[in-house]
């Protein structure tokens, strides 16, 4: 077994496949949702170690990969504009918009800046009161906390010249989009285990009764992945779907009910935009009502603005799980993660970016290029 | 930005009325809100997500995960400088297109 030894403990990485290995009898194709966990399953070559009769599809749960072309769009129309400072996540700087990225604004004069909390973006516009500072809030249940807690702050201090780009999307729409596509070939479900350390495991019984699909709750480290591969097989062979809780030191089933309280009050769901997807009903969240002042659409006057996605970029049957990455003619080609077509190319957790890191050589394409680099 | 990350609370203290603390990432220190996990106390491990700790862990739990995230490079990737790294991926970009 090629990367075994890399497990912090090979010995109960080898009984977890073990057993995995004695309770399949038949095949079966399980999605892990979250990006984080498609990486950490690429990289250790999980999906290589498993019997072949499991298959792992990987789902569409990295924010920046989803996060539409329009609204990269409309970030750099803000973050263009003449006094503003855009804020922003390291990881959306390099994300394509329909000619160029953030990175691009930032060389041309923008006011750009990277931080590493939305409470930093906050700050700044606390120290400099003459300038509107816009925060780009991507991400899923586990980062949307974050930012409503930079804008509740924002109204409770009266600090006006903050405003939020906001992208954010819901993992259970997403699920159920993935089990209503007439394509779909997912039998079992790894849950994304930081999503569920803030919002708990209440939202999944509903989804597992309704498309008899095992649901189990999934950390990132190898060990996490392997044992939640366990216990899903374990169910499908049963004839089971339940909600499992494999990630106990980290999810309670009530998740974190502070955040949970900040997160109804500044936000509240909406139908939303996956790139490469389409629209997904009730699967985003924006800003509330009590809120509407901090939104920079209105603010800076963008909502109107509607682009369409590149065609030869395939990214979003990449995300449904519908094609494997090399699949895409694009791959490895004209698309990699220093010239990327999609955001599942340019982001670290994205499944183009971890198959190109790590399965370069698996694929005739890729021979040409490993010897770049 | 995906990555939560365990650390280690060493300070901890109220800005602007909210409780906030000095959290050891192996070796990293950051300002981290703990508006959403109030009740833990210097010394304790805590799973933070963009500046925000979102649920307690146990020590052995979060020193093996911060173990593994170094070997991986992790850590640099979530606290390193995204502009060096978007800059570098700017330039080799055109030995790629050239090729």
């Amino acid at each position: 077994m090629k990367y075994i030894d890399e497990f912090q403990d090979p010995a109960l990485a080898r009984r977890l496949l073990d057993d995995i290995a004695r309770t399949v009898t038949r095949p079966w194709a399980m999605m892990e949702v979250c990006g984080g966990q498609t990486h950490s399953i690429i990289r250790h070559g999980i999906d290589q170690l498993l019997p072949e009769n499991i298959e792992l599809i990987h789902g569409p749960g990295c924010p920046v990969c989803v996060t539409p072309l329009e609204v990269i769009d409309k970030a750099l129309e803000i973050a263009s504009r003449p006094g503003v400072v855009f804020c922003s996540f390291g990881d959306m700087l390099r994300v394509p918009g329909s000619d160029r990225d953030l990175f691009w604004i930032k060389s041309d004069g923008g006011d750009v800046r990277v931080v590493y909390s939305p409470l930093d973006a906050l700050r700044i516009a606390q120290q400099t009161p003459g300038r509107q500072v816009v925060f780009f809030g991507v991400g899923f249940e586990t980062t949307a906390p974050a930012i409503a807690m930079a804008v509740h702050q924002a109204k409770r201090l009266e600090v006006r010249n903050f405003s939020l780009l906001v992208s954010h999307v819901r993992v259970p729409p997403a699920i159920e989009a993935v089990m209503r596509s007439p394509d779909c070939r997912v039998q079992a479900f790894l849950a994304a285990g930081h999503v569920c350390s803030v919002m708990g495991t209440t939202e999944y019984p509903d989804l597992a009764d309704t498309y008899k699909v095992p649901i189990v709750v999934t950390g990132f480290e190898p060990l996490d992945i392997l044992e939640g591969i366990r216990r899903a097989a374990r169910q499908l062979e049963r004839g089971e779907h339940r909600v499992e809780n494999a990630y106990p030191r980290a999810v309670r089933p009530q998740g974190n009910p502070v955040a949970l309280s900040v997160l109804r009050e500044v936000f509240t769901t909406t139908d939303r935009a996956w790139r490469g997807i389409g629209i997904i009903a009730g699967s985003g969240w924006r800003l509330s009502d009590a809120y509407r002042d901090y939104d920079a659409e209105h603010r800076f006057d963008v909502t109107c603005l509607v682009t369409e996605e590149p065609a030869v970029c395939r990214s979003g049957e990449v995300l449904q799980g519908l094609i494997k990455p090399h699949e895409c003619a694009a791959f490895g080609t004209t698309c990699t993660p220093r010239t990327p077509l999609g955001a599942t190319m340019v982001s670290s957790e994205g499944t183009c970016a971890a198959y190109y890191l790590y399965r370069r050589l698996a694929t005739p394409r890729m021979e040409e290029t490993a010897s770049v680099d | 930005m995906c990555l939560a990350v365990p650390g280690r609370v060493v300070g901890i203290e109220e800005r602007d009325g909210t409780p906030m603390a000095r959290v050891d990432f192996g070796g990293v220190v950051k300002d981290v809100c703990l508006a959403y996990l109030p009740e833990i106390q210097v010394g304790e491990y805590a799973i933070v997500h963009v500046g925000f700790a979102i649920q307690r862990l146990d020590e052995e739990s979060a020193l093996a995960t911060l173990r593994l995230f170094e070997r991986i490079g992790a850590l640099d990737e979530e606290f390193g400088d995204a502009w060096e790294r978007a800059a570098a991926e700017v330039e080799r970009a055109p030995e790629e297109e050239n090729r």
